[in-house]
Order: structure tokens, then sequence, then C-alpha cells
């Protein structure tokens, strides 16, 4: 969304400044605004006065298939877009079906506005019919939420809640409304409606003297390495976060969420950090002697046991939310504040160091990787999921690719295997790890940038949790691809249990139902794949096809994500797929 | 190590919740906490006691912050503060013993606001050890009842943050905070 839409939306509205409206028109009204053009929902009693208006707004609503898909929706719009995702549901059980989708978001600040209906405001606390305390479930899970109980408030509230959702540390904003406040009416005035937080200071920065102290322990650091986050995103820090790296010679690793923030392809990128990250980017944290922490916070998937975390390293960490600072790993200057802003600050007295020996090491590292990876071993003649996605990603490499992964194994060889040049190309739930997430946050994506081509790739244990969403796509015509990795397992879990539990498979074999058939079933083009070979034409044939196709793509049962970093194993300690030379010389 | 923190939070419906479900969601352990009005009728202050050593003590202020509903956040631990504690103890006061807890409640300037054949009700206001000083005193003739309001505290002097605070709205907010640990 432009700005331009916005400041259009605005003028043509000017007439309509200060007459009386009905809370639900004031609602969307202040949505379209917010430069909201599609939300996400789902209607039911409470909520039914707002869509009864919405036949006034020119904002488009998707009918989803179950509220969770709503919340992952506005999400996957978010995530993709950088602007605020809407999703709109009933009271109770509409409301409740939010829950997860709201989690979701709040892990991995996206920036969403959720909307639910309520029981009139002289029911609440009777126990009405579908009268759930939805603020109250949702307190430690939103940023922020409202209770709104009257008409006049219906304005303000909408203002401060995409203010809020979108400033500083993004995040999930709920807006709770009775059904009353939606029925009465008040004098609209958007002038009148500004937000008033007082107590709300999105814009930190840091004090001078820790510049300083930054700059020190980057010009006397022999093995820095930057830890690139999903913040480089956020703060839209891309270009800085190239400059500073190249004129200061420093390598970047990065996070889950923080792949596509830094070019795969640049000479500099290091590739994944973390529990399922490559071999060499977890040495070369081990060995350095500075942390540049950009825009990350230190997950536990990223850190391994923190006594043993980067031992030698001193930290500086840029973030804007300073309950991260010294979180989980003491820093030495935190610098806290929005990361473009900082890194511009910081960038002129930055001096170019050269630190080729620090480089060349990474090569030695990458060698004995490059011997174990699965794309250099010999063809077995199974299909891997690291063949179908490195597949995937050469076939889609020319077109501006947006990837939504689900949760598993198979988001792990997504990470590994599709090489992300530009931000906000991978979509994924990180934080809390949500199987279901894949399908509608595709859906979101792709109603954000239409123009885009998307691909999911989810699990068939995930696929199952949302696919009732396959309707939504369908009845919103929207292009989008869908690759199962069809390994029969909870994949993930799976090799939990071949690590750690004696190979006891309780209840990780899946019984899946025939893809194919039920893809047919909502007119939705689709096909097996079980051959390597048959791999590229049929990502091919899916891309010219002009509707959306899902392939149900079988893959080896008992394949392990690797390397893997054992929960509370230090970061170096990683189980690593056996070396096909140190095989042959034990075998002798 | 006991941290003493002033917040000042809007006076809005639910803010308490908020607060409180911050502290257990983040495992973080009240000691105690109160709450009431100031002398502007938009904001309530809180002061709340917690174990935490210094690390922990600047979390939890950098977690109130992210409350929208908070405006300010002091930790006073280090302080010159006035720090109260109110009490109400109903002492077993036989005929024997009555004079004796008389006594000490005169010494420890403890008021009497119940009087009762077989008891005598104590007021008293002071910091906690004070209060703690008198309960042990009295716990040989036998504490029938006792209730605490929990601490309320102020810095010395004329200095009161909170006014320059609590007026900014948006608007007049200033461009960037200067932020350190
Ligand atoms: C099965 C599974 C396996 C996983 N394995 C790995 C793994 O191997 N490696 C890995 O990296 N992750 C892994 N994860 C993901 C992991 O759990 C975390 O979600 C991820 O590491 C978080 O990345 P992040 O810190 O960059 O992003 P976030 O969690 O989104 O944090 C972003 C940070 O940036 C800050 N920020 C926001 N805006 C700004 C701004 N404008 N300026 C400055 N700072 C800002 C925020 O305050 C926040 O602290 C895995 C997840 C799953 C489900
Ligand atoms: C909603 C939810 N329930 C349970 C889990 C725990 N979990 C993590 S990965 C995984 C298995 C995923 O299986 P599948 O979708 O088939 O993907 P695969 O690992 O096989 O690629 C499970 C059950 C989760 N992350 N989310
Ligand atoms: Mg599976």
């Amino acid at each position: 969304m432009t700005d331009q839409t916005i400041t259009t939306t605005s003028s043509n509205n000017a007439s309509k400044d200060k007459t009386t409206m009905t809370g639900a028109s004031i609602l969307w009204e202040c949505l379209e605004r917010e430069g909201v053009r599609v939300v996400f929902g789902y209607p039911g009693g409470a909520i039914l006065p707002a869509y009864d208006a919405l036949k006034h707004s020119k904002i488009h609503h998707v009918l989803v298939r179950h509220e969770q898909g709503a919340t992952h929706m506005a999400d996957g719009y978010a995530r993709a877009s950088g602007e605020v995702g809407v999703a709109i549901a009933t009271s109770g059980p509409g409301a409740t079906n939010m829950v997860t989708g709201i989690a979701t978001a709040m892990l991995d600040s996206s920036p969403i506005v959720c909307i639910t209906g309520q029981v009139g405001s002289k029911l609440i606390g009777s126990d009405a019919f579908q009268e759930t305390d939805i603020t109250g479930v949702t307190l430690p899970i939103t940023k922020h939420n409202y209770l709104v109980t009257h008409a006049s408030e219906v304005a303000r509230t909408i203002r401060e809640a995409f203010y809020v959702a979108k400033s500083g540390r993004p995040g999930p904003v709920l807006v709770d409304i009775t059904k009353d406040a939606q029925q009465g009416t008040w004098e609209f005035d958007w002038e009148a409606a500004k937000p008033q937080l007082p107590g709300y200071r999105p814009d930190l920065s840091p004090a001078p003297a820790e510049y300083a102290r930054a700059l020190e322990l980057i010009h006397n650091s022999k093995r820095p390495v930057i830890l690139a986050g999903h913040g480089i995103m956020i703060s839209g820090a891309m270009r800085e976060v190239r400059d500073f790296a190249e004129r200061a010679g420093i390598p970047v690793a990065l996070t889950l969420l923080g792949l596509g923030a830094f070019p795969a392809s640049h000479p500099l990128n290091l590739g994944m950090m973390g529990m399922h990250g490559e071999a060499w980017v977890n040495h070369m944290i081990q060995e350095a002697d500075l942390l540049l922490a950009f825009g990350m916070r230190f997950d536990d998937r990223v850190t391994g046991n923190l006594k043993n975390y980067a031992p030698n390293a001193k930290k500086i960490h840029i973030e804007i939310d300073p309950a991260e600072i010294n979180k989980n790993v003491k820093v030495d200057v935190p610098l806290v504040g929005d990361l473009k802003e900082v890194l511009l600050a910081l960038m002129p007295r930055v001096e170019s160091i050269d630190r080729s020996e620090w480089l060349d090491h990474i090569d030695k590292l990458k060698g004995d990787s490059a011997v174990r990876d699965i794309q250099n071993l010999p063809d077995s003649g199974h299909l891997y999921a690291a063949h179908v996605i490195n597949d995937l990603w050469r076939q889609t490499r020319d077109g501006n690719a947006i990837v939504v992964t689900d949760v598993g194994q198979h988001q792990m060889w997504e990470a590994q295997y599709y090489k992300h040049e530009h931000p906000r190309s991978l979509i994924t739930s990180g934080g809390l790890g949500t199987m279901g997430f894949a399908l509608p946050a595709a859906i979101g994506a792709k109603v954000a940038c239409p123009e885009a081509e998307v691909w999911v790739i989810v699990g068939d244990g995930g696929f199952q949790m949302t696919m009732c969403e396959l309707a939504t796509l369908v009845q919103e015509n929207l292009k989008v691809h869908i690759a199962i990795i069809n390994n029969g397992f909870l994949g993930m879990v799976r090799q939990w249990q071949e690590f750690f539990y004696d190979r006891n498979y309780a209840a990780t074999p899946l019984l899946n139902p025939d893809f194919v058939k039920l893809a047919e079933a909502y007119g939705i083009r689709s096909m097996t794949v079980s051959e390597r070979s048959e791999v590229v034409p049929a990502v091919r044939s899916a891309r010219q096809y002009e509707g959306p196709v899902l392939i149900n793509f079988k893959v080896e049962q008992e394949d392990t994500v690797y390397p893997m970093v054992a929960a509370g194993a230090a970061l170096h300690d990683m189980i690593r797929r056996p070396s096909p030379i140190v095989e042959t010389a034990e075998d002798e | 190590m006991l941290n003493t923190f002033m917040v000042y939070v809007e006076n809005k419906p639910g803010v308490l919740t908020r607060v409180a479900s911050l502290f257990r969601r983040r495992a973080f352990n009240i000691d105690s906490l109160t709450v009431g009005r100031t002398e502007k009728p938009e904001v309530s202050r809180m002061t709340i006691t917690v174990d935490a050593d210094r690390d922990q003590a600047r979390r939890i202020e950098a977690n109130l912050y992210k409350l929208v509903n908070v405006l300010l956040v002091e930790n006073i631990t280090n302080q010159p503060a006035i720090i109260r504690d109110l009490a109400m103890i109903r002492v077993a006061a036989t005929h024997e013993a009555r004079s004796h807890v008389l006594e000490l409640a005169n010494v420890f300037r403890a008021r009497v606001v119940d009087v009762a054949p077989e008891s005598l009700t104590l007021e008293i206001t002071g910091a906690e050890e004070k209060i703690d000083g008198l309960l042990e005193l009295l716990r040989p003739y036998g504490v029938l009842e006792m209730v605490r309001t929990g601490i309320v505290a102020m810095r010395r002097g004329s200095k009161s943050a909170a006014s320059t605070r609590t007026e900014n709205t948006m608007d007049d907010a200033p461009d960037g905070v200067a932020y350190s640990v």
C-alpha cells in the first residue's frame, strides 16, 4: 500500500468529517483511512453490525474457513508487505480461534490488528451467549489490546491500534468491540480522534557515548561476525547492513527470520546460524572475538547452551526493544534504537579494515561441510526433500518468488537449500513454530503482493491443520502454488525420537488422505511427484498454469535434518551428516 | 535483593491486571504491590517491591515500559525515599498483659484503634522494619490477626519526575529518548 492510496482516501473522505455515524461505519471508515484495502474474517452474531456496514466500504473482505486462518493471513499480509494486516471475527469461539495466530504474530513481531465482536456492554460479565473475556485471554500475547464499549471510542481506538501495531517493535493489537458500540451512533471526527498514548515510547535512541564504545570494539576486532535478524527487514535497513558489512569487511550470519535481509549470493554471506544452521557458521560464531547483533533476539534456537556461547566474543546489540538487552546473552555495548538510524549514525566513523585472514578461514570450514552435503552425494535413486527444494529454488530464481513455509523438517531444508536474495521473500513462523501457518499466510502474502510468485512449502502433517483454507484460495482465485513435502511422518518429531528416544516412533507416522484427490475436490490442479527427474517438469508446469497447483512430493520417509545442535548442547557441538570420506576411512 | 519501583500508570480499567500479568509471565516474583490515586485524576501510582538482582531489575523496568499504559518507572532502591507500610494488629491483651502492650504501642507510636475485653487492635505506620520490630515484640502476647497494606514510597526532596512525563502526548513527545544501560 502506497502513501498515495492513503492520501487519496483521506481527501475523498474529507466531506464525511464530523457526520453522525454508527460505530460500525466509523470502524470501516477508520480502517480505510489507515490504508486498509483487505480484511480477512468470519462473521457471527456479535460482529454482525460491522458486517452489515461493510457494504458501504471499499474494503474487500476475504471470507476464511477458520478464524485461525484469518490471523495467519493477516500475518502473511503484514510480513510480505510491511503494512498492518487485519483480521476480524465474532465473539466467543470466533475470538478464541484467533489465539494461535495472535501468539504467532507476537513472537515474530508481526504487525496485525484483530477486531472481534463482543456481547453488549450491559451483558459483559454475565456469561452471556458467546461471551469470552478475549482481552483477558490475549493479554499476554498481544502488544496491546482494547475493549471498546461505546461508539465514541471506536475511532481513537482504531487509530491507536494501528499506531501501536506498526511502530517500535511491531506486534499484534486486538480491539474487542461490543455489539452496542457498533450499533450506537456518534459524531465521527477523524482529527479529534488522534492517538493519546502518553506512556508509549517507540522512539528510543542510543546515548552518544555508546557509539564510541561500539566503534572501539569494531576497530579492535580481528574475528567479527554480524548476526543479522528479522529486525533488519522491520527497520528497512537492508542497504545499511550491506554498506556496513562491506565497509568493515565483516561476514554476515543470518537467523531463520533474517534470511533474505542480506543477499544469499553476497560474498560476505555466511548462511543461517543456530540449531539447524550451517556448521561453519556456528563454528565462526564460537570462534569470533566480536558479535554484532542486528535486530535479532538471541533465541535459544540460535545460541545453543548459553554457558559456552561465543565465549571469547564481545557483543554489540543493536535492538529497538530495551527489554531484549541482556535477556539471554550479556552484551558489552547495547545500542537501543531503530537499526537503520543507528547504522547510519555509526557508518561515517567505521574504518575499513583488512580481515582477509578471518574471511579465508571460512572457506576452510566450508570445505568439510560441502563433502557432507546431500547435494554432493551420489544419486541413490531416492527423492530427498533437499533435492525438491533446491530444484524449486533453481526454477524460481528468475522471479521474485515469496516462499511461505510451515513448521518441521521441510522448513529447515527450505532455510538451507532455498537461497533467498530479497527481503520478505521467506515467510515462516519462527518463534512460536506454528504448524498450519503456511497455507493461510501464503494467501495473505499473495493478497498483499498479487504480482509475486508465491510458493507454499508445507509438511504433510501441518498441511492438514489448515487445509480448509484451500477453499479460500479458490474462492479468491489466487495463484498460489503448494508443495507438500510428504514424508508420511511428523518428520521433525520423528527425528527427535530417532536421536533422543530410541527410535520409538510414538504417534508420528501419518495416515494421509490422497492429496491429489483432495485438491481436485476443491478444483485445484494437482499431481504427485516421486522421482527426482519429475521435480523440474512439475514445477515448470505449475508455474505456467494460470491457477493454483498442488504438488504432492513423496519424499524419503526417514530423512534427517543436519546439522543439529541438540537442545542444551553448545553451538559448536553439532550432530553432523556422516562424511563419506570419514566413513570410508573407518571401513578400512 | 529487594528492589522498589514507583510506577506511574494511566488510570484506566485493566491496567493493574496488565502489570500483574507481566510479573507472572516473566516469572518475576512480586513481594508487594500497592496501587492508588495521585494528585492527577488520570494517573495512578503503584509501588512494587520485587526480589531481583541488578540485571533483572533493569529488565523489569524495560518490560514495564513495554506496557502501553505505563507512564513512568523509577527504581528507587538506592535513592533517598520515604517508604511506609501500614499494619493493623489485633493482639491478645488480657488484664495483666494490657499495660505491657500499651507500653509497646507507645514506644512504637502505634495507635490503639479498637479495644475489646480480650484484645487490643493497634494501627502502625512506618518503614517495614519498624513494623516487623513491633510484631516481634507482640508475638509472645499472641497476635490474633494482622493485615498490612504493603509499602508506598515517595522520593525525598522536591523532585517529581512524573509531572513532566505524564503530560506528554504523541505530538509533543521529544524526537528521541536516549537510552543506555
Ligand atoms: C523447527 C524450528 C527450528 C528452528 N531453528 C532455527 C535455527 O536453526 N536457526 C535460527 O536462526 N532460527 C531457528 N528457528 C527460529 C527461532 O526460533 C527464532 O524464531 C529466530 O531465531 C528469531 O529470529 P530473529 O531474532 O532474527 O527474529 P525475531 O524473533 O523476529 O526478533 C527480531 C528482533 O529485532 C528487533 N527489532 C524489531 N524492529 C527493529 C528495528 N527497527 N531496529 C532494531 N531492532 C528491531 C525486535 O525487537 C526483536 O528483538 C527455528 C524455528 C523452528 C520452528
Ligand atoms: C500446532 C503445532 N503442534 C505441534 C507442533 C510440534 N511439531 C513441530 S514439527 C512437527 C512435525 C511436523 O510434521 P510435518 O508437518 O509433516 O512436517 P515435517 O517435519 O515432516 O517436514 C510437530 C508435530 C507444532 N510445532 N505446532
Ligand atoms: Mg511430514
